[in-house]
């Protein structure tokens, strides 16, 4: 006889034994295990022995020597560029992640009404900058310090401005920039996880929507769709935290690492200026640590929010 | 009467009230939205495509022009020429390219749904415990995490082999919780019901699970393809049989401003390629869900 793993109409039964439950469940165990084996060795171990490192000095060439809490203690005490990193983080993170999450999901709803060849034609589209690897590249020239960069000579062209400007070696121009570009880039992991999400709407449901009195496609969105589709929702919140965290490489890419008075440094431009460039690597743990708690929280508040919806 | 009947009743009156959500004003406001937001968004394919066309004095104009003006082919007979010049023969990186790709991302899809539908669909201890750790994996700075993991591939002896650029990757986070939600939302009464035909789990899995996700691990392959293509595997891959072709063509532009014309020629093809295999997972996607399996 086959020996299925405890599922759901079984879960009644809480009485048997921890040790028969596992026994119980040898299939599902087996199922997992190719993944949380390799899991376990380049996920886990990697991820301990950072944190282990953040308590040490270890600069890769010799072996790490421990010194308690001193990385944290200079991180938030010492570290004045840290405290504007940190800043510019949480601004990046609350403006480009909620923002980004909508266009997201209003993008991939708006594509969704399309069909066949143009639908796929469309999100090609509206993905390319995550596709297409030199998105940069573009932003270098419309962003151009002297009177051609295109955005100097649009403005100089409309009178709006008298004399080009330096975009990004402007301190207060950075971050705005940074924010516009990060948001173009935006349309990534979580738009296509919505474009696949909205594709296993059960389709009746829209019928029986209608039935019941759905009278526009607004009403049709809030009741049907977003609730039908919550798990991406929520898989596609979490892409939002990590990617809006972790905001580095645009940062890096058109203002530099270091910017210009480090208006443009972010929490992981921090990080990569102490691992990469003065090889402190217990420092640089220590940030990612850091991060790593900040983002577990912005996770929890989030995924409470977005238990609401459809209600 | 069920939900079946009710809708076979009316359906008249739903196919007027359908009709009536989709205004022709509120059309042609999206066509002109999507028409703007289209041209930003295309911006970076349109330059890539006109500097791949560009001859050489263009490309170094200054200012810098995004559409070309007199397109030629040169800078992709070049490339072809300095083809000729690397150090082993161009098709060993091109099969190396494809076996690290191919590798990289079937296994991944392979056990990211495989460890997603347990995940999802049973009931067993410790289940909560794991879906966690692979969440918090996600929000740890893959930076700082890169020198264990050269430290755990060394003491695997895997180091200079093609696993050590194609089994990371198998792992990642992001794939396993992708399946796991799509996994989530089939109904419990579908798997229940091919239990009792007698189904074994993995029967069960590739036979119920798997065609009703079609769009997410479409799309998980569209992610990964990407990623792998995109991996030089310069920190593993010393000896230069074992190389891919995402190396080859940098070293090929590294040559500075003499190949510039080269550089723009790879910066296409470099994109194209994953371009394609996005498209040919897109179109794919739309065929999927017009399957009733869905319905309970």
């Amino acid at each position: 006889m086959q020996m299925y793993p405890e599922s759901v109409n079984l879960a009644g039964k809480k009485e048997w034994s921890l040790w028969r439950r596992i026994k119980r469940s040898k299939t599902s165990y087996l199922m997992l295990a190719p993944f949380f084996i390799l899991f376990l060795f380049f996920t886990i171990l990697p991820v301990v022995v950072s944190i282990f490192l953040s308590f040490t000095y270890f600069n890769m060439l010799e072996w790490p020597t421990f010194i308690g809490w001193d990385n944290y203690v200079k991180l938030f005490l010492e570290d004045d560029i840290f405290l504007i990193a940190l800043k510019n983080t949480f601004l990046f993170a609350v403006i480009t992640g909620p923002v980004s999450y909508f266009l997201c999901l209003m993008f991939a709803w708006i594509i969704n009404e399309f069909k066949g060849k143009m639908r796929a034609f469309l999100t090609l589209i509206f993905y390319a900058p995550s596709i297409s690897g030199q998105a940069y590249l573009i932003w270098n020239i419309i962003l151009t310090g002297d009177r051609y960069g295109y955005l100097n000579s649009l403005l100089l062209k409309l009178q709006i401005i008298d004399n080009p400007i330096l975009w990004m070696k402007t301190e207060k121009y950075v971050l705005p920039m940074l924010i516009v570009v990060q948001l173009w880039l935006s349309l990534g992991t979580g738009f296509l996880a919505f474009i696949a999400g909205l594709q296993t709407v059960d389709k009746t449901l829209y019928e029986a929507g209608a039935v019941d009195g759905i009278k526009n496609r607004w009403q049709e969105l809030w009741y049907i769709t977003l609730p039908a589709m919550k798990p991406q929702l929520m898989f596609g919140a979490v892409m939002q935290i990590t990617t809006s965290f972790a905001v580095a490489d645009v940062s890096i890419q058109l203002a530099g690492n270091p910017s210009v008075n480090y208006a443009g440094a972010t929490v992981v431009t921090h990080l990569l200026d102490y691992g990469m460039t003065r090889f402190e690597m217990g420092y640089a743990s220590a940030i990612a640590t850091v991060l790593f708690l900040l983002m577990v929280g912005s996770n929890k508040l989030v995924q409470r929010i977005l238990r609401r919806v459809g209600d | 009467m069920t939900a079946e009947e009710v809708i076979r009743k009316n359906r008249r009156r739903i196919r007027r009230a359908k009709r009536l959500n989709r205004s022709r004003a509120g059309n042609t406001i999206l066509y002109v939205l999507m028409i703007f937001c289209g041209i930003c968004m295309a911006l970076p394919l349109i330059l890539i495509v006109n500097n791949a066309l560009k001859p050489l004095d263009e490309i170094f104009q200054y200012p810098q022009k995004i559409f070309v003006r007199n397109p030629t082919l040169e800078n992709f007979s070049d490339l072809f020429v300095l083809m000729n010049t690397t150090w082993v023969p161009f098709s060993r990186y091109i099969m190396n390219t494809v076996i690290i790709t191919t590798s990289g991302t079937v296994g991944h899809v392979l056990i990211a749904s495989l460890a997603a539908y347990p995940l999802a669909k049973h009931d067993f201890p410790g289940k909560k415990v794991l879906f966690a750790l692979i969440i918090l994996s996600m929000m740890f700075s893959w930076q700082v995490t890169q020198i264990p993991i050269y430290m755990i591939v060394s003491a695997l002896h895997i180091n200079n082999t093609y696993l050590a650029v194609i089994l990371p990757p198998w792992q990642y986070g992001m794939g396993l919780y992708l399946m796991k939600q799509f996994m989530e939302q089939i109904p419990d009464s579908l798997v229940e019901s091919s239990r009792l035909d007698g189904a074994s789990e993995w029967q069960t899995f590739r036979k119920i699970i798997m065609p009703n996700v079609k769009p997410a691990w479409l799309t998980l392959a569209i992610f990964q393809f990407q990623q792998m293509w995109g991996n030089t595997g310069t920190a593993y891959l010393r000896s230069e049989q074992l190389k891919p072709l995402q190396y080859a063509l940098q070293q090929i532009t590294a040559g500075g401003a003499a190949r510039a014309g080269a550089a723009a020629a790879v910066t296409l093809i470099i994109a194209a390629i994953p371009i394609t295999f996005f498209l040919i997972c897109q179109s794919n996607i739309l065929e999927t869900m017009t399957t009733s399996g869905m319905k309970e």
